[in-house]
């Protein structure tokens, strides 16, 4: 399980955020651990973690709306959970810009290759759709990424 | 397919290394962690150690192939398997020990639930034979009153799930030479040599 780690984790800070990313990967291990002993053999463990993470990236997202403070900015966190962003700012912003199916779907098809059809079943749409919001969102990011990047 | 522009979410070390030690944390809390392994290194090579929670489990060298014990203890016991070195810290000091020649017995609870029948009676035999001594496969035989299956004995010796710790590498032939050994016959004469000396 533990090679899925990393991708889980780019999966997470595609989703979420970079600073919400950590708690999504920890409760998506945790749920996996939770979980495991009932996956059926032969399944594909990836996959599988990416719907976990999924759920739980909604979970997290759902705290933070409920959270009385704005969170337009990031909040003040030690430097290690706040490096990824400093590392791509631009990318963070281009992703965080795109709407949420959109980047869900961007992150499912482009970081964790999952198949449309599973990704639609995420999403609550059909494998069009979510080819459709894959292919936009990636659309839109490759541009306000450029804008970004040649300003 | 995958675009470049995603570098940026490339996981770095630094960030996987701690999100694990925090679910070894988070998977002990919630008690859902019921392998717990990790690696040390010895001068018999770079051994694992596995423990669940009522015991040491397994211990293994290297040529058994680590990655196929730990698909064996997951089969076995138990799918959820997570290197977490804190479960295995005190098993760890004492083979340090044990290798500085600090320490003659082993004092660490044990979970010999991989060992039944003939081969845990051979086990449980071999938890008495004392630092420095040797006996060979034809006493241990007899000792667990079965003195005609000597070659039975090797076999469990053989299929020992905590070698060292449970030193199988004290039987040895009639003859006084050494025999085989799961950790090859190099890694037995280290372990009798330490302790002669």
């Amino acid at each position: 399980m533990a090679e899925h780690g990393a991708t889980v984790l780019r999966v997470c800070r595609a989703v979420v955020g970079p600073v919400d990313a950590e708690d999504a990967w920890s409760e998506t291990f945790l749920s996996a651990l939770r979980a495991y002993p009932d996956l059926p053999a032969g399944a594909n463990v990836e996959a599988w973690l990416v719907t976990i993470a999924h759920r739980r990236a909604v979970d997290v997202g759902r705290a933070r709306s409920r959270r009385p403070v704005p969170t337009e900015t990031l909040p003040d966190r030690p430097a290690a959970h706040a490096d990824p962003a400093a590392r791509d700012p631009d990318l963070w912003t281009a992703l965080q810009r795109l709407p949420t199916k959109q980047r869900q779907a961007v992150a499912y098809h482009h970081i964790a290759g999952l198949p449309f059809a599973e990704i639609a079943e995420l999403l609550g749409n059909s494998p069009d759709a979510a080819r459709r919001a894959a292919a936009d969102g990636l659309k839109t990011l490759r541009r306000h990424y450029r804008e970004a990047e040649t300003a | 397919m995958t675009p470049n522009i995603f570098d940026g979410l490339e996981a770095d070390d630094g960030a996987l290394a701690r999100l694990h030690q925090r679910l070894e944390h988070d998977a002990h809390t919630a008690d859902v962690l019921d392998v717990a392994y990790r690696t040390i290194d010895t001068p018999v090579g770079a051994l694992l150690l596995a423990a669940t929670t009522a015991g040491l489990v397994r211990v293994a060298y290297d040529v058994e192939g680590h990655d196929a014990v730990l698909a064996g203890l997951a089969d076995r016991i138990s799918p959820r398997v997570l290197r977490a070195p804190a479960r295995l810290d005190s098993a760890a000091r004492q083979i340090d020990e044990y290798f500085a020649k600090r320490r003659t017995v082993f004092e660490v609870p044990v979970d010999l639930r991989l060992a039944d029948g003939f081969r845990r009676d051979v086990i449980d035999h071999l938890r008495d034979i004392a630092y420095g001594h040797r006996e060979s496969y034809a006493t241990v035989a007899a000792a667990i009153g079965h003195p005609r299956a000597v070659r039975a004995v090797g076999t469990a010796c053989a299929h020992n799930p905590l070698p060292v710790v449970i030193p199988c590498h004290r039987v040895v032939r009639s003859d006084g030479s050494t025999g085989q050994y799961v950790g090859g016959p190099l890694a037995k004469s280290t372990l009798l040599d330490l302790e002669a000396a």
